[in-house]
Parts: structure tokens; sequence; C-alpha cells
């Protein structure tokens, strides 16, 4: 069944520079262990493939059931001298949500 | 001093901008010990540097004095600290304002502001910046350069007692750790005690954003009365722990769900959040939901506290140009990309790198993000950097034209010139910085 990560999953995006940094935070604690399969950071990399322009790096909070991505290149230069809109990338949140996920099959 | 066995801090503002209503309801009934006001963002301070250049008796936070006026009877009546860093580019003169104001008021009243965070003077040029990986001075002019100063600065201004402890630059979860640490006696070189007072610190120096804040989406994640959004406080142990809420009356929920979200928030590093009071560890955090809009937060652990402190710089960078035009109805995305070809067309010349979003369809995000559906409406936004305010102005002018020399139907244009403030960091060695205390006092 594919569904779109908005249904299972929050996000709040985060700058620093250049960096650009996603959480991902399952409503239904079950679910951090599907997310740590399936949102991996070589998908959200293709996901934001005209996006992010540098590596991304996944780190998992298992205490609290969320996964943090810290996107490197990603902000347009940065907040202060950006000439886009939306310069801190605070939108991007929604983006990551966009996201299909393929749920496997329950037996 | 008797040592509390818990201390409540409320955080009433969370940038520059802020809804002003929130801290006065904290300091009116939110019964607290500690009120923090954190309105400094790293850009804010280079605007505020520009303010004092022009005049040495501004460079303070511009809401200082309508926050500050609002809050200081009750600041009074209810016994409760102000700890708050609208001293931006210049401390001492907002102490004077503070004076000022409580004079006004016939309230006594002692302030403390904090310097040692302006290091501009002994800015050479060739510091390398951090983001760049070359000397500042290539990025441009430099107009300002601030230490992040830590919780270490902070506690001989409590020490002398004063009602309001007033600051330039200093990290933000600082502001929380350094009265945690002088109530409880903690130790600055136990690092678990500190990491977990900055994991507090980090969880509320949003404000709004724990309650609801920036967080609410009707379909998926509703917040009760956002209208009468309310800010948090923080009930403090010795211990560390905490328990985070807001007064009953005000709007917003508290839930697992926004303390995850705020607790990750532009953390770079979860297993190394630096700070100049020590390296904490968020992985180690767990958080419970321990009532109606309250959360329980344990554990939290540290390292030892780097040996450099950040340093931000503000440099001159240019000028932007901007204008934006809408086109409505039939073949609006057809007529607002034809409207965009034009300007490039016209503007390539003098502005290479010039920027065309189209508003209500791609403009934050890109085309494969999208939907292809035909929108009723777009704006056009052309976006440039130029060299002067002239030369910007040139982008608005050109789209303006637009409505005799473009498309059909093009209405409600903007233009925009702004100038440009880019921000890198250096990093300095900690023993360079000297920070002092400077006691102001009203009626004492």
């Amino acid at each position: 069944m594919g569904i779109k990560l908005y249904e299972i999953a929050h996000s709040r995006a985060g700058d620093k520079g250049n960096t650009l940094i996603l959480s991902l935070i399952p409503y239904n604690e079950k679910d951090y262990e599907l997310l740590c399969n399936l949102v991996t950071a070589d998908k959200v990399k293709e996901h934001f493939k005209e996006v992010i322009h540098g590596e991304i790096v996944r780190y998992e909070l298992p205490n609290i059931c969320a996964l943090q991505f810290v996107c490197l290149q990603a902000l347009a230069g940065g907040v202060t001298t950006s000439l886009v809109m939306d310069t801190h990338g605070k939108t991007l949140s929604y983006a990551l949500l966009e996201m299909n996920l393929e749920l496997p099959e329950t037996a | 001093m008797k040592q509390r066995d818990k201390v409540r801090i409320g955080c009433g503002a969370g940038f520059s901008g802020d809804r002003l209503e929130p801290a006065v309801i904290l300091a009116e009934k939110g019964d607290l010990d500690y009120l923090v006001l954190e309105c400094l963002a790293e850009r804010t301070i280079a605007l505020a540097q520009k303010r004092k250049a022009t005049d040495p008796a501004q460079g303070y936070d511009p809401l200082l004095e309508r926050r500050i006026a609002l809050l200081l009877p009750l600041l009074k009546k209810n016994k409760i600290r102000l700890i708050t860093n609208m001293g931006a580019a210049n401390p001492v003169a907002a102490a004077d304002k503070i004076i000022e104001i409580a004079k006004r008021q016939g309230i006594s009243i002692k302030v403390a502001a904090i310097t040692g965070d302006d290091v501009l003077k002994s800015i050479s040029g060739d510091e390398i910046a951090m983001e760049t990986d070359n000397p500042i001075s290539r990025s441009g002019q430099v107009i300002s350069a601030n230490a992040y100063l830590g919780a270490d600065a902070i506690l001989p201004a409590l020490a002398t007692g004063a009602d309001i402890i007033i600051t330039g630059r200093v990290a933000d979860p600082s502001l929380f750790v350094a009265p945690l640490v002088h109530e409880f006696g903690w130790s600055l070189d136990d690092v678990d005690i500190i990491a977990k007072g900055t994991v507090i610190g980090h969880l509320m120096e949003c404000a709004g954003q724990i309650t609801g804040g920036y967080f609410a989406d009707p379909v998926k994640k509703p917040i009760e009365n956002m209208s009468t959004l309310g800010h948090p406080f923080a009930d403090v142990w010795p211990d560390g722990s905490a328990t985070i809420s807001k007064v009953d009356e005000t709007g917003g929920n508290i839930t697992l769900a926004t303390a995850k979200e705020q607790l990750l928030y532009e953390v770079t590093d979860p297993y190394q959040y630096l700070t100049p009071d020590v390296s904490a560890d968020f992985t180690t955090v767990y958080l419970k939901q321990d009532g109606e809009n309250r959360i329980k937060v344990t554990g939290g652990s540290g390292n030892k506290k780097p040996s450099t402190l950040k340093v931000s710089i503000g440099y001159k960078a240019g000028f932007t140009g901007e204008g934006e035009i809408t086109y409505a109805g039939a073949g609006a995305r057809e007529r607002a990309h034809l409207a965009g070809e034009i300007i490039q067309q016209r503007l390539k010349n003098q502005f290479p790198d010039l920027r065309t979003d189209y508003i209500g369809h791609t403009s934050v995000h890109p085309s494969s993000l999208a939907n292809d559906c035909q929108p009723y409406e777009v704006r056009l936004r052309v976006a440039g950097k130029a060299a002067t305010a002239d030369q910007a102005a040139i982008i608005g002018e050109e789209v303006e034209a637009l409505y005799t020399n473009g498309p059909a139907g093009g209405g409600g244009v903007r233009k925009y010139v702004n100038e440009v403030i880019g921000i890198v960091s250096v990093l300095i060695d900690r023993n360079k910085i000297k920070p002092s205390v400077i006691v102001k006092s009203y009626g004492h």
C-alpha cells in the first residue's frame, strides 16, 4: 500500500547557515521502526535532489522515537544572503512529508 | 542564600519581533521566579550594531521600551527577575533606557548589563570563516563581531542581586542555565547537570514553539485556541529534571509531539549540541506526558565544553532588489511565465543571476515536488543582487513596467529594495573574551 509520509509523521525544519535540518517524528511511536527502515538518508537525498546539493546525515533518537536529517548545501548559500523567498528553508518540512512510502504488506 | 527546592522560569519571547502579551500573562499569573526574553538572532545584532554606529545611545532591541514598560510593574509586584538579551549591540544603553522607564513609573530597580561579547575591535579581517574557508574580509566590509558568551558571564550579574540582567550576544540556552546554576549551586564543571540545564533551555528558548506555535496543522496536528497561544514555563529541580507547562487559561497545547519537534529544532548533531557551557548529548533525553499540557523532561548528558567560542560576524553584502506582479484566471501560469521570460531578457546584461519565482506554483519548492495543476492565480517574483540601492531599484522598476509592456492582466505590483547584512562565523580562544558587569540602579 502506498501512502504519503504526511499521513503517519510530522516534521519541523531548522537552519544553520547553509545547512537544513529536518526532524521526522511518527504520530504513533510504533511506526518509528518503519520510518527507520523506509526513510533512509539516500531516499531523502533522492527526494530533494533539486534542493539539497550536499551530504545528508541521518541521526536516530530511539529514546524519543524520532529521526533527524542534517542536510548540507541545502539553502542556496544560507539565510542571510540568498535570493530565494524562503531563505530559512522553513517550508521544506512539508516537502519531506510529500514523500510517498510503499508500506510492507501486513500478514 | 537559602537554596530553593524548585525554580520556575518562564520564557516570554522567542525572537525579537515576538508577541508582547504572552510575557505579560506569564509575569502576572505564572508564579515565576525568573522570566527570560530571548530576542536576538544572528542578523538582529548586526542590524543593531548599524543603529549604534549612527547613534551611540541606540543599538538595543527596538521593542525593549514597549516590553519593559508593560512588564516592569508586574516583575516588581511578583518579585520576578528578568534575564534578556535585548541589550543586543548596546546592553549599557539598554540598562540606561530601563532606568529611565523605571523613573517614569516610580519603580525602584537595579539593572546589571553584561558586556564583553562585542569583539569587533580585535577582529583583523584575516580570521577564517567557518562557512567559506576564506578570510572574513573577503566576504565584505565587517560591521559587527559578537562572541557567544555562556552562563559563566551571566553569573556575576546574578550575584549582584539585580532585578534585571541585560545582555548582548549570549548563547540562548545559557540564559536559562545561568539562573539554575545560581539557584542550585551547580558546578559549571559538572557536564551532566549543565547538559540537563541546556536541554531545558533549548526546549524553552523559542517560547511559543513548544506550546503549539509553528506546530499547528488543522488537518493532522490541531492545537486549541491558537489566537491566545500561551508561552511556557519550566519547573526545574536540583537534579536537573523539569516539567514544562503553561498558564492554564492560555491557548495552545504542550504535548509529546510539540516537545519532540522543539527538542530537535536547529540541532545539527544530537550527540554534540555545542554551547559555551557544554557539549550536550540530546540522544539521552527522555520526554513523558505528565498530565494535560505538561511534559516531564529527564535524562540528558554532557561532555566538556569547547575551548573556543563562536563569534558571529556581520558584513555588508550589498543590496537586493525585488519586484512582484500577479496574473489570475485562465492561463495565469503561462502569462506569468511569459512575464518572467521578458524580464530575464530585459535585465540579463545588468543582472546575470536574476531569480524568478512563481508564487502559488513553484516559488518555495521546485517543480519536481509540486503537482502540475493550473493554479487560479500566480504571482511572479523577480529578485537580484546589486552593489548599490539605485541599481537594485531597477529590478522593481522593470517589473512595474510590465503593466504596459508585458502580458495581459497583470496587477498588484510591489517593489522592494533592501540592504543585505551577511553573517559568517569564526572561532576565538575563549580566554581572549573578558565579560564584565555594569550595575545601574534607581531608588535603591
